[in-house]
């Protein structure tokens, strides 16, 4: 049962990421997303201490705040810093990730978090964050109902806002023609990366994130070169990496977060080395 | 009769730098419309300002005599061709049918009206067989199509085109020119950037001629002449490009007061 | 603390010694990432040395330094490779094979690191540090390879510093004149994964690009010189060093990479906001500048105006001949009167000195001859030139000044039909 809940966090994670990751893809921003996932960590360090518990509010509140904060940070540093882009978001996220981890190191006692949880999670504990309702029925791990929620509100996003997506990421000038604002659409999808870090934050950690926000996409925008297969291919491959990742790690008994990476990046090799034979 | 594009002493300036100064122009309806000049004498930013996808410094822009919010449907803006990544997993059809979309529609499906009248467009330039294909797998002159029959889906009366004849091959350009007759003949307005000068005479009936400021605006047979030519890519004006230079160095605003001279 | 300061243990000194040296290393190779636009591919490969570092120690079961460096070099150049083979042979972009190869070299590091600890090996207790990075526990032995490597990295770059400034700024010019491009770019590329391999020492693998990227990106806003720019962002590497060894010693439980970087990203801040002419701050003083400048030149040009009917004008005069608020007309008027353009004749009551006079002769004369090049050059009618002068006739400097009025030869009447004014002394038509 513990191996039952494990990968089903893990894939509701990957999937979440990999829709979004997708349209970062598309946009040529998932290095964007990288550094989202980064910048989240004093937000949510700041909402520990504020609110002195793993409550999921504060936490989605002051990581979505700092996930915003980066893009305004990187825009602001590119257009009226005239800092190149890539610099702008390599200072960005490396200078919030910093200062996220030394206010952990700093605020140890008081902070429920370490190095390692922030690195790769603890995906491990998650059968055993049970969510017991005041009634006391034991309605199963919190972060399943956490993820859950969360996939629910990326399909909505996607599904009600797919044309208005399509349309800013691919062709962003004849959006704006048409009176679309493409600066909505563009926090929207930040926000959504920012809330999805910070949701998948405990069970995967804010680095190993990243690799659901591209490695799945990356591997099905190579395999295809239509959307709705792509984003199908997306939850796909995501799922086999949380399935495959799981025992990976359980065989060489090592992290589950990492392994579930390695077993995204063994697809996204292979499907290079398909390609490359063709 | 309102003049269907109207600019006020417009000044846009790119990174800063004004690109173009104090632009003042009216062009007639149902005319088939060049924007001519060298390189770097403004051409895209003018069509971006007309759009409103750059900020002019001054000035303004009216459309059938109205601001652009109240006139959006109508028009139609055509991007360069580089302007969109070629690989985007979208076919054909999808990229037409985006010509349907308005701002009221967007969180909704198509109807199968919206649908029909994205293929007949498709069918219009000739592409009909190629519906299914990924944007990708279509010619430079193909693809510019595509561009053309998403923006004839839009069905608006005034069309913006940014060198939709760059890059283009010769039976595409000839398939490009007769639908430019067929919209001319329907009275729609055709405003298209260009920077093949040969080609001006056989094109257009009317030109706006730049060089960082308006050096002519008219019928192609008075304002496309030897001296307005020689003005336009006889070099910059010195003066002009030195104080714009000195504008971005100093931080210097192009009006004391932004959008004084508004309406 | 009072330990540390003191330098008196030779270990102290050396480790100190040694941080400085990969701080300025990685800051100066860290140039060259920036200017080559190649910063997250930096941030990819400081990830990609993990599983290096690890699969070295679970080869030779111990943490030579040599054998570390050698595993991190290989997997990092394994990593540009792959990021290189994807961008130039699949549709994904550069952001995309970047991302993708981080986080697979990344994961693979994380996954070999806990395998590592949860088998309990009585020598991985450390290994961790490579994460976040731990200057105080660098042994005598680390801080000569690593040192070695770094003075080797400088020693290269120094030899070939033209040839990497040419091949930054201009890749095809450096090819046709002769320069061995491909080989210039693999030494390059080598030097770039030895410091960050010897960088991690310091600030750890997650945290490394902040010390290739962000003290040339800092001094990339005091400078627009090459040279400089590497001679200031090894400076600011140094001084990272430094703070890095500070706390490893002060705070023995604090990982010393998020603090350097914490460092170099207020360098970097401080940069943005105050460096010249580059900075905020300086351009916000240019535009204030720029506004007071307008402000005190309409104040004359409305004395232009008034002083043709009477010679003390009074401040009443001038809020009604043009509505400026009461205290910027205050302000404007004293900073006129201590450049000695204007003086009180009475309370409340100014007139023009002799250089107040030229000097409001000048501002018209501008805001005239600029009518006139519009209406004359550019084909404007003459009543749409006005509001462009009311701007330039504060801009146009005197060699501008010159060129109009050679191009307009000496012109009489601006576009309105209103005489230009001249000075005796400067221009004589």
């Amino acid at each position: 049962m513990n191996a039952f809940w494990i990968i089903l966090t893990g894939t509701l994670v990957a999937i979440c990421g990999g829709l979004l990751g997708a349209f970062l893809l598309l946009r040529k921003m998932s290095m964007v997303g990288d550094a989202i996932s980064h910048a989240v960590l004093p937000g949510i360090v700041i909402a520990y201490l504020l609110s002195g518990s793993r409550e999921v509010l504060p936490m989605l509140v002051g990581a979505a705040a700092f996930g915003v904060f980066a893009t305004v940070v990187i825009e602001a540093l590119y257009r009226k810093a005239r800092l190149q882009s890539d610099a702008a978001i390599g200072i960005t996220f490396t200078g919030l990730f910093a200062l996220g981890i030394v206010l952990i190191s700093l605020f140890a006692g008081q902070v429920d978090l370490d190095l390692d949880c922030v690195l790769f999670g603890e995906i491990a504990y998650v059968p055993i964050d049970v969510w017991i309702t005041p009634g006391g029925i034991n309605m199963g791990p919190r972060a399943v109902w956490v993820t859950g929620g969360l996939l629910v509100l990326v399909l909505a996003m996607i599904g009600i806002g797919y044309k208005g997506l399509l349309l800013t990421t691919f062709n962003p000038e004849h959006a704006a023609s048409i009176g679309i604002s493409v600066a909505f659409w563009h926090y929207l999808l930040m926000s959504a990366v920012s809330v999805t870090t910070v949701v998948s934050f405990e069970s995967v950690g804010a680095i190993l994130v990243v690799a659901f926000l591209i490695v799945p996409p990356a591997t099905a925008y190579l395999l295809t070169n239509k959307l709705k297969p792509m984003l199908a291919l997306t939850v796909l491959f995501g799922l086999g990496a949380a399935v495959g990742g799981y025992y990976l790690a359980s065989w060489i008994d090592g992290s589950i977060a990492g392994a579930m990476s390695v077993v995204a990046g063994v697809f996204f090799t292979a499907a290079l080395v398909a390609k490359h034979k063709r | 009769m309102t003049p269907i594009i109207e600019t006020h002493n417009l000044t846009v300036s790119y990174n800063r730098r004004p690109v173009l100064w104090d632009v003042d122009f009216s062009l007639p309806e149902g005319r088939l419309i060049g924007i001519i000049g060298p390189n770097g004498s403004g051409k895209t930013t003018l069509l971006k300002s007309i759009m409103g996808l750059v900020q002019p410094d001054s000035g303004y822009v009216k459309l059938f005599g109205q601001s652009l919010d109240e006139v959006r449907t109508r028009i139609s803006y055509v991007p360069q061709r580089e302007s969109v990544d070629w690989d985007f997993p979208v076919s054909v059809r999808e990229v037409v049918e985006m010509g349907r979309y308005r701002r009221a529609n967007l969180l909704r499906r198509l109807s199968s009206a919206d649908r029909d009248i994205a293929a007949d467009a498709l069918h219009k330039v000739g592409l009909q067989d190629f519906a299914k294909r990924q944007i990708s797998q279509l010619s430079g002159g193909q693809q510019q199509r595509v561009f053309i029959a998403r923006a004839l889906a839009q069905q608006a009366d005034l069309y913006l085109m940014d060198e939709p004849f760059a890059g283009v091959d010769a039976a595409s350009e000839q398939a490009i020119l007769q639908l430019l007759t067929e919209m001319k003949a329907a009275s729609k307005t055709v405003l298209i950037v260009h920077h093949d000068l040969q080609t001006v005479r056989q094109f257009f009936d009317w030109i706006v001629l730049l060089n960082t400021h308006l050096v002519a605006s008219g019928p192609v047979e008075s304002a496309f002449t030897e001296d307005h030519l020689r003005q336009a890519y006889g070099g910059q004006l010195t003066i002009l490009s030195k104080v714009a230079d000195l504008v971005k160095e100093r931080h210097f605003p192009v009006r004391e007061k932004p959008y004084k001279d508004r309406p | 603390m009072s330990s540390f300061f003191s330098f008196s243990d030779p270990n102290v000194q050396m480790v100190t010694l040694g941080v400085m040296l990969l701080g300025a290393g990685a800051a100066i190779v860290g140039c060259f990432t920036f200017v080559r636009k190649r910063a997250l591919v930096g941030d990819a490969i400081a990830h990609a040395v993990l599983p290096g570092i690890c699969l070295s120690f679970m080869i030779t079961g111990q943490k030579h330094p040599l054998w570390l460096l050698a595993g991190a070099v290989v997997t990092g150049w394994l990593s540009l490779l792959f990021m290189d083979y994807i961008t130039h042979r699949t549709k994904l972009k550069a952001d995309a094979a970047i991302g993708a190869v981080l986080s697979l070299f990344f994961g693979l590091g994380i996954l070999l690191l806990t395998a590592i600890q949860h088998s309990g090996s009585a020598q991985q207790a450390g290994l961790d540090k490579f994460l976040f990075g731990k200057a105080a526990s660098l042994t005598q032995q680390d801080v000569i390879v690593f040192g070695l490597t770094t003075l080797l990295v400088l020693l290269v770059v120094f030899t070939f510093f033209k040839s990497f400034k040419l091949l930054a700024f201009d890749r095809d010019f450096a090819h046709a004149i002769g320069l061995p491009v491909r080989l210039l770019e693999f030494v390059l590329s080598t030097i770039t994964v030895l410091s960050v391999a010897t960088g991690i020492q310091a600030v750890g693998v997650v945290l490394m690009a902040a010390l290739l990227i962000t003290p040339a990106a800092a001094a990339r806003f005091w400078t627009d010189s090459m040279q400089r720019m590497t001679g200031l962002a090894a400076g600011f590497g140094i001084v990272a060093g430094f703070f890095g060894a500070f706390v490893s010693y002060t705070a023995p439980s604090m990982p010393t990479g998020p603090w350097i970087v914490l460092l170099l990203s207020a360098i970097a801040v401080i940069s943005v906001l105050l460096a010249p002419r580059r900075g905020i701050l300086a351009r916000w003083l240019l535009q204030a500048e720029n506004s007071r400048k307008m402000l005190a030149e309409n104040i004359l040009k409305s004395f232009f105006s008034l002083s043709a009917k009477k010679e003390a004008i009074s401040e009443a005069d001038i809020l009604e001949a043009r509505p400026f608020s009461v205290t910027g007309l205050g302000r404007g008027l004293r900073r006129l009167q201590r450049r000695g353009l204007v003086q009180q004749s009475a309370p409340r009551t100014w007139q023009l000195t002799e250089t107040g006079q030229i000097e409001s002769r000048r501002v018209v004369r501008l805001h005239r001859l600029w009518e006139l090049y519009l209406s004359h050059k550019l084909g404007l009618p003459a009543d749409h030139v006005h509001n462009s002068a009311e701007a330039m006739e504060h801009l146009l400097t005197p060699e501008v000044e010159q060129h109009l009025l050679e191009e307009l030869e000496y012109p009489v009447l601006d576009p309105h039909d209103s005489a230009i004014p001249y000075d005796i002394k400067t221009d004589a038509p």
